[in-house]
């Protein structure tokens, strides 16, 4: 152990930081858990089962799971091709995964709407649909399957495969038995971070669901509403609940990415 | 100035790595821990430097208690295995930093510099970044960071174990005329026993926590206090239940009082060195160092039937 | 052979339909009237009140958020303490919060009719929601975990051997801090402020929430965004747009020149 630092700046440091957390995060949190029971859990049981909730939540629920598919096999594919694959351009691609992360959400739905709503030039109109959700969700979600799998895939023992050419394997063969296996738990783990992200996005869907209950509103946006039209416990009850669901999901998904790692210790 | 350590044990969880541990080392001189990884050899030195703080017992430095002493104060200069060379500072800035943190004049802090990179062969090399040195010349920037700032001891933990044999053979030679040169109490991990020997006066081995034996090279060497001492400093071969090292049983082609029966099974020739791998009568096996004029003088062949004989006392342990 | 231009003509096309085309779009149609009219569209006042907004929360909530990262890194890496598996656990906990319940979070502590202390720092002169603090402290909490998470990986790798050397040459704990440890980690902090900042630019939903978006009061850029489409004034939303999304590129821009150096140490 250290003792760089000092023993009264050790203190220090880590008491304001704790404290800096507390303020910022912590407790507008523990508000939200408090809120949501705050009439009994009867208040809170009834607020989560409002059709309207049910419905929003419903919705976010099944489209997170999608996303999260979608992005298990074309986050991979993207990774494979950006590591494995020689084109022109490829580094100004590689970048450019990232942007989901560094653009506005609201701008991320502006842009989807222009390509992908009543004025699209293709033709294509999912405004106002449950696929606008998806496709909202699987933009802001893109770059977590891939920035996962890529560093993975670029350790990746070159001659494990070749080994496993020269004892008569086929490319697909030795995909799906060599290199999909050591893939596993970085594809995981990424589909986890993205499952989160998916059941609290609010910015990128507010302007192309439309935000109609029990059709396009999703789960964020039924909060949002909440908020507007003065119920917090409302809101709060529902928030308790996607929180919950982003935690545990997290939970579950860093389990099965351990468990898939652990032979390679 | 002279270290003293009085029963220093440390504790890492369950694991034992120094047991009551006490030890003197004298003013100016050269002194290596030497035992295997785990035998508690660098956690000894990092308590004196006081980057570890023991258990129990007590550091004395100079004659004066420095247990309660953080590293900052204890005036010693310690040699990292892997350098911890600051990496974003250019050599000169490195070996400058602690007289920079004591507030020397600029003047002081360059001249101070140019005297130890010429005393470590790095002059030249002052603008340099850490990554555009060798293994070799990163350790020399390191203990001319350590010296420059005079420490009243010099503490390196296994200063050579990440450099590759030949640069370890130069820089052994080189630390010796070194502390010659700077006269500074120096104390130095390793567990290779042939770098303990050729560097240092005095060899502490530890094992397990525990202080084996303290002595000079040659006292290990040929009177070992215990048997893992003996195996430890040098080779070992087994006669009769006996330790002896192989250099000290002669081959005699005909039998004469207290001489034991042996076939030769292999002659294997290292250059001078021909080592004799036998099988006894009992059915014990054991090995002969010995040389080539010996080979040929006594016309030795695989299969022959030869007689041991002990020419030093074994070791009784 | 065809597989490998088939697997690459798949997830560039992927990425052109969810990603390229559509923001190539928000260039197109921000300047169709003419760059003229883009520019007057951004610099109304209400544009500059909302860009300046957005420029404060930042100049305010990065280095704060900063300071804190640094300082929480080190605890979590260099200390040991009770609560230090908590700590690092809960540095996390923003991203799996929906940015909705972020500002929900805030309005319930500090809301200024039924807020935990919202009454009564509104007693003393003190407002928090509906006005810039608030807003800060929003953007604070989602953009929280980056620093912290840059860092840590960071002070794991350069290990304590330098800060240890730093302590034997005579340097006391902070000296070590600036002399040898902040240089150190000085690329991994360049890019956690780098992700910082373009989440802090780009929050929308918890700003949305606490801020009342009072046009030409509170109203940030990503606000500026939805409020303009939502009036009708494509232009004005779609300009707006443009100036955000080269802030974006410019993030990538700027974590593909530190990522190497990080890299390097």
């Amino acid at each position: 152990m250290s003792r760089a630092f000092g023993i009264s700046g050790d203190v220090l440091g880590r008491g304001v930081a704790m404290t800096y957390l507390s303020i910022v995060a912590l407790i507008p949190l523990a508000a939200v858990l408090l809120e949501s029971v705050d009439g009994g859990l009867d208040t809170f049981w009834s607020a989560v089962t409002t059709e309207q909730a049910v419905a929003s939540l419903k919705i976010t629920l099944i489209a997170s799971l999608i996303v999260v598919l979608v992005n298990a096999v074309f986050g991979t594919l993207i990774a494979w091709v950006l590591v494995r694959d020689e084109f022109p351009g490829k580094n100004i691609v590689n970048s450019l995964i990232d942007l989901p992360f560094a653009l506005p959400t609201i701008v991320a739905g502006l842009t989807l709407l222009l390509f992908y709503g009543p004025d699209s030039p293709v033709g294509i109109n999912l405004a106002f649909t449950r696929a606008s959700i998806v496709l909202a969700l699987l933009f802001v979600t893109l770059p977590f399957v891939v920035r996962a799998v890529q560093p993975v895939l670029l350790e990746l023992d070159r001659e494990m495969e070749q080994a496993a050419e020269s004892l008569g394997a086929g490319k697909a063969t030795v995909f799906r038995r060599i290199v999909l296996p050591n893939l596993t738990p970085a594809i995981i783990a990424g589909a986890g971070l993205a499952f989160a992200r998916a059941v609290g996005e609010f910015g990128s869907l507010v302007l192309i669901t439309g935000n109609i209950p029990f059709k396009t509103q999703a789960a964020s946006v039924f909060i949002f509403s909440q908020v507007e039209s003065d119920n917090p416990i409302g809101a709060a009850a529902v928030s308790v609940v996607l929180l919950l669901v982003a935690l545990v999901v997290l939970l579950i998904f860093g389990w099965f990415s351990k468990r898939a790692l652990r032979h390679e210790e | 100035m002279s270290i003293v350590v009085e029963s220093v044990s440390k504790r890492f969880g369950d694991f034992v790595a120094l047991n009551d541990v006490s030890l003197n080392v004298r003013d100016g001189s050269l002194t290596a821990l030497l035992g295997p990884s785990g035998g508690g050899k660098s956690t000894l030195l990092r308590v004196i430097a006081g980057l570890e703080q023991p258990d129990s017992g007590r550091v004395l430095i100079a004659g004066e208690d420095a247990t309660a002493k953080p590293p900052q104060r204890r005036d010693v200069g310690f040699v990292f295995q892997h350098y911890a060379a600051f990496k974003h500072m250019t050599v000169a800035k490195n070996v400058a930093f602690g007289l920079s943190i004591r507030k020397r004049g600029k003047e002081e802090i360059e001249a101070r510099v140019d005297e130890l990179l010429k005393l470590v062969h790095l002059d030249g090399f002052a603008h340099r970044y850490p990554s555009q040195l060798s293994g070799g010349q990163r350790q020399r920037m390191a203990l001319a960071r350590a010296l420059a700032v005079q420490p009243r001891v010099l503490l390196l933990d296994e200063p050579f174990g990440a450099l590759d044999a030949t640069v370890r053979k130069e820089l052994r030679a080189w630390l010796r005329r070194l502390h010659d040169e700077v006269q500074v109490t120096t104390v130095f991990v390793t567990h290779d026993q042939e770098e303990a020997m050729e560097v240092a006066e005095q060899i502490v081995v530890l094992n397990h926590g525990d202080i084996e034996q303290v002595g000079t090279p040659r006292d290990l060497y040929e009177k070992p206090s215990n048997e893992f001492v003996m195996r430890f400093v040098g080779p070992v071969s087994e006669l009769s239940g006996r330790w002896i090292r192989p250099h000290d049983v002669g081959i005699l082609v005909e039998p004469t009082d207290g001489t034991s029966e042996a076939q030769i099974d292999r002659i294997v020739h290292l250059g001078f060195e021909v080592r004799v791998e036998l099988s006894l009568g009992d059915g014990d096996s054991t090995w002969v160092q010995t040389t080539r004029t010996m080979v040929e003088e006594l016309e030795l062949a695989e299969g022959q039937i030869v007689w041991l004989r002990l020419e030093a006392e074994p070791v009784s342990v | 052979m065809k597989s490998k231009y088939a697997l690459r003509f798949l997830a560039l096309g992927y990425l052109g339909l969810l990603l390229g085309i559509p923001v190539a779009l928000v260039f197109i149609n921000a300047f169709q009237d003419g760059i003229g009219a883009a520019w007057d569209a951004v610099t109304t006042p209400e544009a500059q009140h909302a860009f300046w907004l957005t420029f404060i929360m930042v100049v305010v909530a990065v280095p704060l958020n900063t300071l804190f990262g640094v300082l929480c890194a080190l605890a979590v890496v260099r200390q040991r303490f009770r609560g230090r598996a908590l700590l690092n656990a809960m540095v996390d906990l923003p991203f799996a919060v929906s940015p909705v319940v972020v500002g929900l979070a805030l309005l319930l502590v500090y809301g200024r009719r039924d807020g935990w202390i919202g009454p009564w720092l509104s007693e003393h002169g003190v407002q928090i929601i509906f006005s810039m603090p608030g807003m800060i402290l929003a953007t604070m909490f989602v953009s929280l975990p980056f620093v912290v998470r840059e860092v840590i990986p960071v002070l794991r790798e350069i290990g304590t051997d330098q800060e240890q050397a730093a302590a034997t040459l005579g340097a006391n704990g902070l000296q070590t801090f600036f002399r040898v440890t902040l240089p150190a980690i000085r690329w991994g902090v360049a890019y956690g402020v780098v992700l910082t900042t373009a989440r802090a630019l780009g929050e929308f939903g918890a700003v949305s929430v606490v801020s009342g978006k009072l046009s030409g009061g509170t109203e940030t850029a990503t606000l500026f965004v939805e409020n303009r489409f939502q009036r009708f004034d494509e232009t004005g939303a779609y300009a707006a747009s443009v100036v955000l999304a080269l802030l974006a590129f410019a993030t990538l821009l700027a974590m593909n020149l530190i990522k190497p150096k990080e890299a390097r140490g």
